[in-house]
C-alpha cells in the first residue's frame, strides 16, 4: 500500500533534528508539525514573518493579525519573533533555515523541481517557493510518486516550468524515500507492501536501489 | 512643519492619478490598508499598476479595485485567492507580473534604500530569470533583479504617532515596512494615532521619515481568510 498523506508527514518528521529551524509548505508539509516529538526543540518559520509558529488557536482566541503563510490563524510559541518579509527572506535566502519541506508536481534526477505552474492553466504564483528552494540548507519534497494515470512524477528531466534547479536532496513519496545524488535517484526505503523493484519501476529518472534499502516502518 | 496628519482616507490619498504605480502593504488580507483601498475605489482613479504580494479576494482588499477594473497591472507573488483576478487575466484585460516573494520583498527594500538592483540566487534557471543578467559569484549563478519604487505607497500599522513613526502588530507587519520606504508619498493608516513622544523609540518599526501622511483608519474588518482553530477542551 502506498503511504497516506499522514504517513508521508510522519516519515519526514524523522528528518527533523533537535535545534532545527524548519519552514513547512502548504499541504502535506504542514502535517509534518504534528509528528515532531516534544523532546525535540524545533522552531517553525512561516515566511510571512513569524519564527516560532505554534498550534492553531483555541476557538475564540484567533487573531486576524496572527496568521501563517497559508493564511491560517495560528499562535506563536514562547521565544517566537515577528519580523518583516525582507527579514524573513534574509533568513531563508541567507541559509539560516535548516530545512524546508514542500510539495512538488515533478522532481528530476538532477534535483530540479517544478511546483508552481502548468502551461495553459491559470497560474496562482510561486509565492515563496523559489526563494525557499534556492536558500534553505536542506530541501525535502513531499509528493505523490505517480500521477492519476500512473505516470512517474520522478522524472529524467522536469517537463513543467522549474521552480529551482538542482536543489532537492531528498524525496518522501507515497512509495518510498529517495535521495538525489550525482547518479540520480537512490532508493533508501520503500512503502510497506511494496517492493524496492516496484518503486524503482515507477521512477522514470535514473534510479539505483541502495544496498541497505529497507521497508519503511511506522 | 506642516502636519502629516490627515482627517481621513479620502484626503490622505489626494494626488493619486490615473496610470500611477502604487505599492500596497499586506500579506493575504493581513495588514492591508483597508481604508486607503476603499478610498481609491471611491476616487475612480484607473489604469493603476499595483505592487502587492497578493491581490486580495473577490470582494475585499485589492479585489475591490479589480472588480471596478481600476487596476491595469499587478506585480505579485501569489494571486490564487481571487476569481475576479483569474477572469480578467485570462481575458487579457489585466497584466500580471509574477515575482518570487523574497525577491519582491527585497526589490521593495532596495527601491526604498536607493539600491537600483541586486543579485539573488532565487529563480536562476527558471522562467523568472529569462532575459535578465546572470552573474557568477564564487561559482554560483545569481540573477539581477531591480529595485522598485512607487508614486504612492499605502501601509497599515497598529499604532503611529503624528511624526509618522509606526509600530506594526504580529504578522500584520509583513510587507508594510519595505513598502513604506519605497513610495514617493507614503500614506500610513493606523488603528491608533498618538502624540509624538508616546511611542518608545526602541520599539518603532518604521521611522517617521518614511511616512508623509498618516490618518486613523475606521471600521477595520480584519477579515480572516482561513479560520483554523482547536475546540475548547
Amino acid at each position: 500500500m502506498p503511504l497516506t498523506r499522514e504517513q508521508i508527514a510522519q516519515r519526514i518528521a524523522k528528518e527533523v533534528q533537535d535545534g532545527y529551524t524548519v519552514n513547512l509548505g502548504i499541504g502535506i508539509p504542514t502535517l509534518v508539525a504534528n509528528y515532531i516529538p516534544a523532546t525535540k526543540s524545533v522552531m517553525l518559520q512561516s515566511e510571512n514573518g513569524l519564527l516560532g509558529m505554534g498550534a492553531f488557536p483555541v476557538e475564540g482566541t484567533e487573531d486576524a493579525d496572527l496568521i501563517n503563510a497559508g493564511k491560517q490563524t495560528v499562535t506563536a510559541v514562547k521565544g517566537a519573533s515577528f519580523f518583516s518579509s525582507a527579514d524573513s527572506f534574509a533568513m531563508i535566502r541567507g541559509g539560516h533555515i535548516d530545512l524546508t519541506v514542500l510539495g512538488a508536481m515533478e522532481v528530476d534526477e538532477e534535483g530540479s523541481i517544478a511546483n508552481w505552474m502548468v502551461p495553459g492553466k491559470m497560474v496562482k504564483g510561486m509565492g515563496g517557493a523559489m526563494d525557499l528552494v534556492a536558500g534553505a540548507k536542506n530541501v525535502i519534497v513531499a509528493m505523490q510518486h505517480t500521477d492519476k494515470e500512473g505516470n512517474s512524477k520522478l522524472r529524467k528531466k522536469c517537463t513543467l516550468p522549474l521552480t529551482g534547479v538542482k536543489c532537492i536532496k531528498k524525496i518522501v513519496s507515497d512509495f518510498g524515500v529517495l535521495e538525489i545524488t550525482k547518479d540520480g535517484f537512490v532508493l533508501l526505503e520503500y512503502a510497506p507492501d511494496m517492493t524496492a523493484e516496484q518503486v524503482a519501476k515507477a521512477t522514470e529518472g535514473k534510479v539505483t536501489i541502495h544496498p541497505e534499502c529497507k521497508v519503511m516502518t511506522f | 512643519m506642516a502636519s502629516k496628519v490627515y482627517a481621513d482616507a479620502k484626503s490622505a490619498i489626494a494626488g493619486v492619478k490615473d496610470n500611477m504605480t502604487l505599492l500596497v502593504g499586506g500579506f493575504g488580507l493581513c495588514g492591508i490598508p483597508e481604508n486607503c483601498i476603499e478610498a481609491l475605489r471611491d476616487s475612480g482613479v484607473k489604469g493603476l499598476t499595483c505592487v502587492s504580494n497578493n491581490a486580495g479576494v473577490d470582494d475585499f482588499g485589492l479585489g475591490l479595485l479589480l472588480q471596478t477594473r481600476q487596476i491595469k497591472k499587478m506585480l505579485s507573488s501569489y494571486v490564487g485567492e481571487n476569481a475576479t483576478f483569474e477572469k480578467q487575466f485570462m481575458s487579457g484585460e489585466l497584466e500580471l507580473e509574477f515575482c518570487p516573494q523574497g525577491t519582491l520583498a527585497e526589490r521593495l527594500r532596495a527601491g526604498g534604500a536607493g539600491i537600483p538592483g541586486f543579485y539573488t540566487p532565487t529563480g536562476v534557471g527558471t522562467k523568472i530569470a529569462e532575459g535578465k543578467e546572470i552573474r557568477q559569484f564564487d561559482g554560483r549563478d545569481y540573477v539581477l533583479e531591480k529595485g522598485i519604487t512607487g508614486d504612492f505607497a499605502f501601509v497599515k500599522a497598529w499604532k503611529g504617532d503624528k511624526f509618522g513613526n509606526l509600530v506594526f502588530r504580529k504578522t500584520a507587519r509583513n510587507f508594510n515596512p519595505m513598502v513604506a520606504t519605497a513610495g514617493k508619498i507614503t500614506v500610513a493608516e493606523v488603528e491608533e494615532l498618538v502624540e509624538v513622544g508616546e511611542l518608545e523609540p526602541d520599539q518603532i518599526h518604521t521611522p517617521g521619515v518614511f511616512v508623509q501622511r498618516i490618518f486613523v483608519g475606521k471600521n477595520y474588518q480584519k477579515r480572516i481568510e482561513q479560520r483554523t482553530v482547536q475546540k475548547k477542551s
